[in-house]
């Protein structure tokens, strides 16, 4: 990751707004495979080329994708979808809430536009900014900015090339477990607790278990009592 | 339609979560048993979504050495433990399973 230069001067917001640019370089050749799988996978799902790309348009969050995609596709009906939504990209109050206190002196258009920006990406370098002492908070946001713009050019742009390659690529590769292979290399690190492994182990059976349930709800169950479960070892 | 208004919905819903502790910042300050169930979303949900994948691919659960997901997957899990690294992860768990 590069960092901005730090200096005695103030840095402008062209420099702020390219070292935001710069910082997500690293990270979008991670997201790259990541678009190009969803692209295809969206129309594994039945999504047509136009509600793909718009899916990352509108919505703008990988994860939420790649599941909204799957479940459209076994036919979930609506008001599940958008609860999974909401379950799945809950963890996102947390960086609004961190950035936050940091924005009040933006306008309001400012402060929408970089919450449409939000995602985990642009978060991940715009947090350690926006902690670094040495720079002053007058034109941090240019590096919100910058970062958000970049990651979301490299989203719609993989999609895109993800939605064309979807129509050639056969169904008996079998791309639609990269998302499950996806999900692995995410989950996996982040099991470094007994709390975690333990909220991962519970939800997952769960899943299992309740998959009868009707509309997928087994999902939404799952995800509570993994939390629940997480929450309650945490206490021990 | 009815898929257009999905996609809407869920870029509303997505789209007020990143908003709202932004805009509403003094009525919104997160509790710390809010934060701490939080932490454990990601993980819960994500695993929900994967163990399924793997153990019951045709719809019934499968755990024998025919399930060609269920082995992959658990090639895929060492590979994530061991390098921390979401490509290779994929192309691993791939090729495993285009393998197997």
């Amino acid at each position: 990751m590069q960092e901005p230069a730090i200096s005695a001067e103030e840095p402008g917001r062209q420099a702020e707004w390219w070292a935001g640019v710069k910082s997500q370089l690293p990270i979008a050749l991670g997201v790259i495979p990541f678009g190009l799988i969803y692209g295809v996978v969206a129309l594994a799902a039945g999504l047509t080329p136009a509600q793909a790309q718009a899916m990352s348009a509108i919505v703008f969050a990988g994860s939420a994708q790649f599941i909204g995609a799957e479940l459209m596709g076994k036919g979930a009906p609506l008001p599940v979808l958008w609860l999974t939504t909401f379950v799945v990209n809950v963890r996102h109050l947390l960086y609004s809430a961190q950035l936050g206190p940091d924005l009040q002196h933006l306008s309001r258009g400012w402060r929408f536009l970089l919450a449409y920006l939000l995602t985990d990406e642009a978060y991940a370098t715009t947090a350690v900014h926006y902690a670094d002492p040495q720079t002053p908070l007058t034109h941090k946001h240019w590096f919100f900015l910058g970062a958000g713009m970049m990651l979301w050019l490299t989203w719609q742009t993989s999609t895109a090339v993800g939605v064309f390659l979807g129509a050639e690529i056969p169904a008996s590769w079998g791309l639609d477990f990269a998302l499950a292979l996806t999900f692995i290399g995410i989950v996996v690190p982040l099991l470094t607790t007994r709390p975690m492994l333990a909220a991962a182990v519970v939800a997952g059976v769960t899943a299992v278990l309740a998959h009868t349930l009707p509309y997928n709800l087994g999902l939404v169950f799952a995800g509570l009592a993994g939390i629940g479960v997480g929450v309650w070892m945490e206490k021990q | 339609m009815i898929t257009w208004l999905t996609i809407i919905g869920m870029g509303v819903i997505t789209y007020a979560i990143r908003l709202a502790p932004i805009v509403l910042l003094e009525r919104f300050a997160l509790s710390p048993a809010l934060r701490q169930a939080l932490k454990f979303v990601p993980v819960a949900v994500l695993s929900a979504i994967i163990l399924p994948e793997l153990i019951m691919p045709g719809g019934g659960v499968d755990v024998s050495l025919a399930n060609g997901r269920l082995l992959a997957g658990l090639l895929a899990i060492f590979v994530a433990w061991r390098t921390k690294n979401v490509l290779w992860t994929i192309v691993v768990g791939m090729v495993a399973l285009w393998l197997l």
